[in-house]
């Protein structure tokens, strides 16, 4: 017991908290957003097109972040753009882009020289070296998220349900589509550090997929994804830490886990009643 | 005579390469209720994207009287994503697109309007219900309500009869009749026999449009027209049966 208290008395594990508290606050708004929208499959898309943007950045020695944000921008643009107006079958640009970033990233990477430190962070996660700047930047896109959600839930809401009425209706659909394509690559990006490229998409699907055995109303699920997330994701922490296995798989276990159990309690309360 | 509120002429219409609409003239009054009819695949869809603004025509004009017209829609059930997470007073409330700012609290009197129209169209406590809970028919009275919140000018419906029950359909005709008196309506049906009874005049489209100033419509005038429908014919309401029919010679 007193080793779980002093647990929380490590600076480094106060940061794994803090991030994991905002980055499950981002994942479950966002990931509420992209589960209703079905657009699963882009995420997954942008993410890997990320590592592209990863890779650059370590060969021209630039911040990585910098690089996968602007990758996973340019991709969900692209994707967007490619559906629409090149009538691309959207599958198959997903796909290109995908495979294409984690190309390019790869030779980036290959070429540079010397070892390239922290990559499987990149595509691991590494929660624990997150530091005070990465805080702060997880907290202003958090504030900004949360702002935008105030403003603009209901023409968000609206264009994803039905996007030809929200048209006809004399809503910006095009702005509305490319501002969500943005702020949901920006969103993945960040959850990056803490969950890794690989596991990044169980932080935005997971607790959704909890929340919706429970509620059928985006709000409702926007909220309660968030607190399985942020449940989740602290249970796994602590259990990595204790156990000595990588933080990531051990949230994605945690959240899996809730959601096995939540699913079993609601299925037998319906049998009995 | 009074000024067409919306006017298309020649239009050209369709998708890619692929030409749906060949040289559509037609004009809709202040008052007018026009049943568009025709076989599937003749356009009658696309005709609605062009109305609507959804799809702009490879040549000729869509004028409206006044470039503030609103516009109603009630888009075909199948388009729907039913498992979407949206209750059904927040889809009602979607009618009123870009009227209001979006960052105000809701004013009480659109709660109450909206929570009128449930009432009317038999929707009477389901304002918490997800989408997906709902049957196809009550989905269709959601959707009607959707389209009128914002008191359109211009209505258009497109196949509002599909999974609606036998029941509700005299009462969305009635409803639609009163609408009619402030409104124009534009309703795209397969079911020939029914809306002729309802509607006061008729469009044919089968690549071009037909347009016909009354609501009776005879087999002979079907075929001149070159617009093969299918009748299909129902019980407790009033309608014709008419012959089906081939004319493709």
């Amino acid at each position: 017991m007193t080793d779980f208290i002093d647990l929380f008395h490590y600076s480094f594990f106060q940061n794994a908290l803090m991030a994991a508290l905002l980055t499950s606050l981002i994942a479950g708004i966002v990931g509420a957003y992209i589960v209703a929208r079905r657009s699963v499959f882009i995420s997954g898309g942008i993410t890997h097109a990320s590592f592209g943007g990863i890779g650059l950045a370590y060969y021209l020695g630039w911040p990585p972040f910098l690089g996968a944000a602007a990758f996973a921008i340019l991709s969900a643009l692209g994707i967007e753009w490619g559906t629409q107006r090149m009538k691309i079958r959207e599958d198959s640009s997903i796909a290109i882009l995908w495979s294409l970033g984690m190309a390019i990233g790869i030779i980036a990477v290959f070429m540079t020289p010397g070892y390239t430190p922290n990559l499987m962070g990149f595509l691991f996660g590494d929660i624990l070296t997150v530091n005070p700047a990465d805080l702060i930047i997880l907290a202003i896109w958090s504030l900004i998220l949360l702002a935008g959600v105030i403003v603009f839930y209901r023409p968000v809401l609206y264009t994803a349900f039905d996007s030809e009425f929200a048209q006809v209706s004399g809503l910006p659909v095009k702005f509305i589509r490319y501002m969500t394509a943005i702020t949901v690559a920006i969103s993945i990006v960040l959850a990056i550090k803490v969950m890794g490229i690989i596991l990044v998409l169980s932080l935005f699907t997971i607790p959704q997929a909890t929340a919706n055995l429970f509620y059928k109303d985006l709000r409702d699920i926007m909220w309660l994804s968030v607190l399985v997330a942020v449940g989740g994701s602290i249970l796994g922490l602590v259990t990595a830490y204790f156990l000595d296995i990588p933080s990531g798989a051990s949230i994605i276990f945690t959240l899996t886990l809730i959601y096995a159990i939540t699913k079993c309690i609601k299925t037998i309360l319906l049998f009995k009643s | 005579m009074s000024q067409a509120i919306l006017k298309l002429e020649n239009i050209e219409a369709g998708y890619e390469r692929q030409r749906v609409l060949h040289n559509v003239n037609l004009d809709v009054f202040a008052n007018d209720f026009i049943g568009v009819i025709g076989p599937n695949g003749g356009g009658k869809t696309t005709l609605l994207k062009v109305m609507l603004g959804l799809l702009s025509p490879f040549s000729g004009k869509v004028t409206f009287l006044d470039p503030k017209t609103v516009i109603g829609y009630l888009p075909q059930v199948n388009s729907i994503d039913k498992q979407f997470p949206i209750n059904v007073l927040d889809v009602i409330l979607s009618g009123l697109g870009k009227r209001r700012k979006w960052w105000h609290p809701l004013p009480t009197s659109i709660l109450k309007k909206a929570y009128a129209l449930m009432e009317l169209s038999g929707l009477s406590g389901m304002h918490n219900k997800a989408i997906g809970e709902l049957s196809g028919g009550q989905m269709q009275r959601v959707f009607l309500c959707r389209a009128i919140i914002n008191d359109p000018q211009l209505l258009i419906l497109d196949e509002p009869n599909t999974f609606v029950d036998k029941n509700f359909e005299e009462d969305l005709y009635q409803i639609l009749s009163e609408l009619n008196e402030r409104m124009a309506i534009v309703l795209v049906s397969h079911d020939i026999g029914t809306i002729s009874s309802f509607v006061k005049t008729i469009a044919c489209v089968n690549g071009n449009l037909h347009y016909h100033p009354a609501n009776k419509i005879t087999n002979e005038m079907l075929k001149s027209y070159n617009c093969p429908v299918e009748i299909i014919s129902h019980g407790t309401i009033p309608h014709r049966v008419l012959k089906n029919h081939n004319n493709h010679d």
